[in-house]
């Protein structure tokens, strides 16, 4: 139970995608002001700032990203507290956490949470190799696992227990990329074939490139305010209802089975329970499909869907938009793209776009209660969020 | 990769040493200093434990991807191998063409060159796993 | 004191090249290479096995096939011309990787092909004289011949480990003896990527003539002849060499078939000797007489009077591969992967 409710009242977001014009400082500021805008604030209101970035040590060579993007927000003046937060592909979600419960706890009002990632200015290789170090880099990485081989080798164990079939993994591409033809603000925006996924250069087999979420740029930004005074900056509050954070062991080859993240188990309860929710109440959601097979141990795991029946459902059209739980109506990270640390805010951007009902062309029909998954590494780190209309 | 960060694991790389805890018997890899399932009551009572080499495939990807460092080897093949004491292990597949490859297969530790620090630099040793000849 | 080898391992790797396909890429008749060679294919190191893991491989099976703790083994010895670091042992990696480490004595050994033997000498020394228990030889390599070079037809990767010592010895060795003379027929400078030789002068007053006095001076020194042995091991740069100091010696092909592997694996150089020894041992009867003469260019022979015991009975081979397994299983490549395998493509910093 959270001290104070908190409530969602503004949003930004960046083009996804190679923005070779642009720097990490500036998409930061890009996605943080917009959501500033977005909340009718001046900027001197705002008491903290939380970013999420996984590793702009190594794309970008800069560590204190806290205080660079608190600095060109023109919040330097201000001396506010900005702290950086890191869990790989859940830093953007935990970043959020940290702001919600700064908010829920009464240490501040008004937060802006900002999640971002520079990938492009390495060079491809190279930004693969960092993000293998998600995974456990003694263990896993220096052995030759790559983080797409560690997701192959969960879709291998995946197929093989019959959970689903290498069609039913790749059509959540086609699904997502058929999503991200519908976001203006997506890495992709042409709807691709089921052929086109299989017959793809390959990854890490079963795995191609069409099953894998592209490197990105981007940033993303949301402003946290206490439900009470939410209504003196906008007309559609959107209220967090819950959250829940969990850990596993940082390698895959740890857990007794790889076809369940049970840290989405654990994450997803602990937010349900704090929302009063079950999975049946969600009406849209937004989940971690970093690979294609992610999205299925999501579906499963977030208790959408009995294990082995998420593959079907993705391939007869349930998780679409229209159908009866859509999924990653943003395009996901497979089409919306995946900079890294901007990802987990980004969701919650997509979330509160759909509970506001301002998705336009992808908008969810009656949509009042969202959800956001959001993982770091194999299943190490894991968020899920309930956002719900005030 | 600082010489230190490799030369400390070098019983682990080697003769693939992990941890069995002295409370409940449990065996992990690589080394430990608590086991978790006893946490508090295993501090200080975690033992040195060598695997035997010897497992079966629990899963398994042939890489076409791959960091620089391992472009000689592609196509290659990184496992999940359950060694025959129950620990699970990361490692490459030698000696094996991919279409031969299965769940199940079995196969022991070998070692090899896992990579190096580029031409003047250090050469890493380590374990990966070859099939066991029937 | 009796001394001789208590257990042995061998290793080649999968990879093999055949002379055709080496011949086709640089425009030469590689069937009349591998005719005049007597070499039909050579194995290939992968890209992650180096002299290094060769030793272990080999060190590895050999401590299988016997029950001795390594703590007991007091020196550990790696004959090759292809050691991995021009400074930084090879053999340190090999001790630690068998567990025989810190209580011994390591160091590598470079004399041409005959590292291997010439480590088997200084543990016999060393055993005999009750410094240590147990020792161990390794004779390995992965050479390299230039693109193109006569060579090249021929080096190739392989290598065998000899646990020497005075108790359960499965093979005495009855008397050993080097012949040594400088002579520069083969050799590779500091920093070069592959050796020089100097044509048929390799042949006549290096091979044939070290190889041949120091046989010759071994069966005087035993008061035997070639009849007195069940098998001939010699230095095998190519399979021909061999056969032609069989011949010119009074030894039958069969007594030089056993321990004969150019024709299957090429020359494994530091490891040919080790290896061809091996595979006699595979198939040994107790009381079999073994003479055993390497060669390193620059140039010396050791040469070895062997005798198989009755231990070799309970000698528990099934432990690790043998040498025909390791035959067998092989997989054929062609020269790009061989040129990507070995180095020889010019890859980006
Ligand atoms: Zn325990």
């Amino acid at each position: 139970m959270m001290m104070r409710e908190v409530a969602v009242i503004g949003i930004g977001i960046t083009k996804f995608g190679e923005l070779w014009d642009y720097s990490f400082r500036q998409i930061g500021i890009q996605a943080g002001l917009e959501a500033v805008y977005d909340a009718n604030l001046s900027g001197s209101e705002i008491d903290a700032m939380y970013v999420g970035n996984m590793s702009s040590g190594r794309f970008i060579d800069q560590h204190h990203v806290g205080a660079l993007i608190a600095d060109y927000s023109g919040m330097a003046s201000n001396h506010i507290p900005s702290t950086r937060i890191e869990a790989a592909g859940a830093s953007g979600s935990l970043a959020l956490h940290q702001g919600v419960m700064a908010v829920a706890s009464g240490t501040h009002d008004i937060v802006v949470v900002g999640g971002a990632e520079k990938m492009t200015d390495v060079s491809e290789e190279a930004s693969n190799f960092i993000l293998n170090s998600a995974a456990d880099q003694q263990w896993e990485s220096l052995m030759g696992a790559t983080f797409a081989s560690l997701h192959a080798m969960i879709a291998c164990r995946y197929i093989r227990e019959g959970y689903a079939t290498r069609e039913q993994i790749a059509q959540v591409a086609v699904k997502n990329h058929l999503h991200g033809s519908l976001n203006p603000k997506a890495q992709f925006q042409k709807p691709i074939r089921l052929e086109t996924v299989l017959r793809a250069s390959m990854v890490a087999e079963p795995l191609t490139m069409f099953d894998c979420s592209p490197i990105s740029d981007g940033a993303a930004a949301v402003v946290l305010c206490p439900m009470e005074m939410a209504h003196e900056y906008t007309d559609k509050p959107i209220k967090v209802l819950g959250i829940g954070q969990a850990s596993d062991t940082l390698a895959l080859y740890q857990r007794d089975d790889i076809c369940t993240f049970p840290a989405t188990k654990v994450a997803a309860q602990k937010a349900y329970e704090m929302a009063g929710l079950e999975p049946r109440d969600i009406d849209v959601v937004e989940v971690n499909d970093d690979y294609t097979i992610s999205e299925l141990l999501a579906l499963e795991d977030l208790g959408f869907y009995q294990r082995g029946e998420a593959g079907k459902a993705v391939e007869f059209g349930e998780t679409e938009i229209g159908g009866s739980l859509p999924v990653n109506t943003s395009g996901g990270l497979k089409a919306r793209g995946n900079p890294i640390g901007a990802t987990g805010v980004a969701q919650i951007v997509e979330i509160v776009t759909q509970l506001r009902g301002d998705a336009e062309r992808r908008q969810v029909k009656e949509a009042e209660i969202g959800m956001a998954h959001n993982v770091g590494g194999t299943g190490s780190t894991v968020a899920v969020t309930i956002l719900g209309v005030a | 990769m600082p010489v230190a960060r490799f030369w400390r694991d070098i019983p682990s790389r080697y003769n693939l040493y992990g941890s069995r805890c002295g409370s409940c018997g449990k065996i992990y890899f690589p080394t430990r200093h608590i086991c978790p399932e006893c946490r508090r009551s295993s501090i200080g009572r975690m033992e040195s434990y060598r695997l035997s080499g010897k497992g079966k495939v629990y899963s398994y990807s042939v890489v076409h991807e791959a960091p620089p460092q391992l472009a000689v080897l592609k196509p290659y093949v990184v496992a999940i191998v359950e060694m025959d004491e129950g620990v699970r292990v990361t490692g490459q597949l030698v000696d094996v063409d991919a279409e031969k490859i299965d769940i199940g297969m079995r196969v022991e530790a070998v070692l090899r060159k896992i990579g190096d620090e580029g031409p003047s630099g250090v050469i890493h040793y380590g374990f990966k796993f070859a099939p066991v000849p029937d | 004191m009796e001394v001789g080898i208590v257990s042995y391992g061998a290793y080649i790797p999968r990879f093999r090249i055949t002379p055709i396909e080496i011949g086709r890429v640089w425009g030469q008749d590689g069937k009349a290479m591998a005719k005049g060679l007597y070499i039909n294919s050579k194995s290939v190191p992968s890209p992650d096995e180096d002299v290094v893991t060769i030793a272990i491989a080999a060190a590895r099976s050999m401590m299988r096939r016997v029950d001795i703790d390594p703590a007991d083994i007091g020196a550990l010895y790696v004959g090759s011309e292809s050691h991995p670091y021009a400074v930084k042992p090879s053999g340190t990696v090999v001790a630690e990787a068998i567990e025989a480490s810190p209580l011994i004595s390591v160091a590598d050994l470079e004399f041409a092909c005959k590292a291997g033997t010439a480590g088997m000498q200084a543990v016999m020394g060393q055993v005999g004289s009750g410094m240590i228990r147990y020792g161990v030889a390794i004779g390995a390599d992965t050479s390299q011949g230039a693109p193109g070079d006569a060579l090249e037809y021929s080096a190739s990767a392989g290598g065998a480990a000899f646990l020497i010592g005075s108790e359960n010895i499965i093979a005495r060795i009855n008397s050993t003896l080097s012949y040594t003379t400088d002579t520069p027929d083969f050799w590779r400078r500091e920093g070069q990527p592959y050796p020089s030789h100097g044509g048929r002068f390799t042949g006549e007053p290096a091979y044939f003539k070290h190889v041949g006095e120091a046989a010759k001076m071994m069966m005087e020194r035993m008061g035997t002849s070639p009849a007195d042995y069940n098998h001939v091991i010699f230095h095998q740069p190519n399979g021909k060499f061999p056969q032609r100091m069989a011949k010119m010696l009074g030894f039958t092909d069969e007594q030089l078939s056993r321990g004969l592997l150019p024709p299957m694996i090429g020359n494994t150089y530091s490891g040919a000797v080790p290896l061809g020894l091996a595979s006699v041992l595979d198939t040994a009867s107790p009381g079999d007489r073994i003479l055993m003469v390497a060669y390193g260019s620059g140039a010396g022979s050791d040469a070895f009077d062997i005798t198989v015991t009755d231990t070799i009975r309970h000698f528990n081979l099934a432990a690790a591969p043998t040498v025909a397994s390791m035959l067998e299983n092989t997989r054929e490549i062609d020269y790009a992967t061989y040129a990507k395998y070995r180095g020889k493509i010019l890859m980006k910093g």
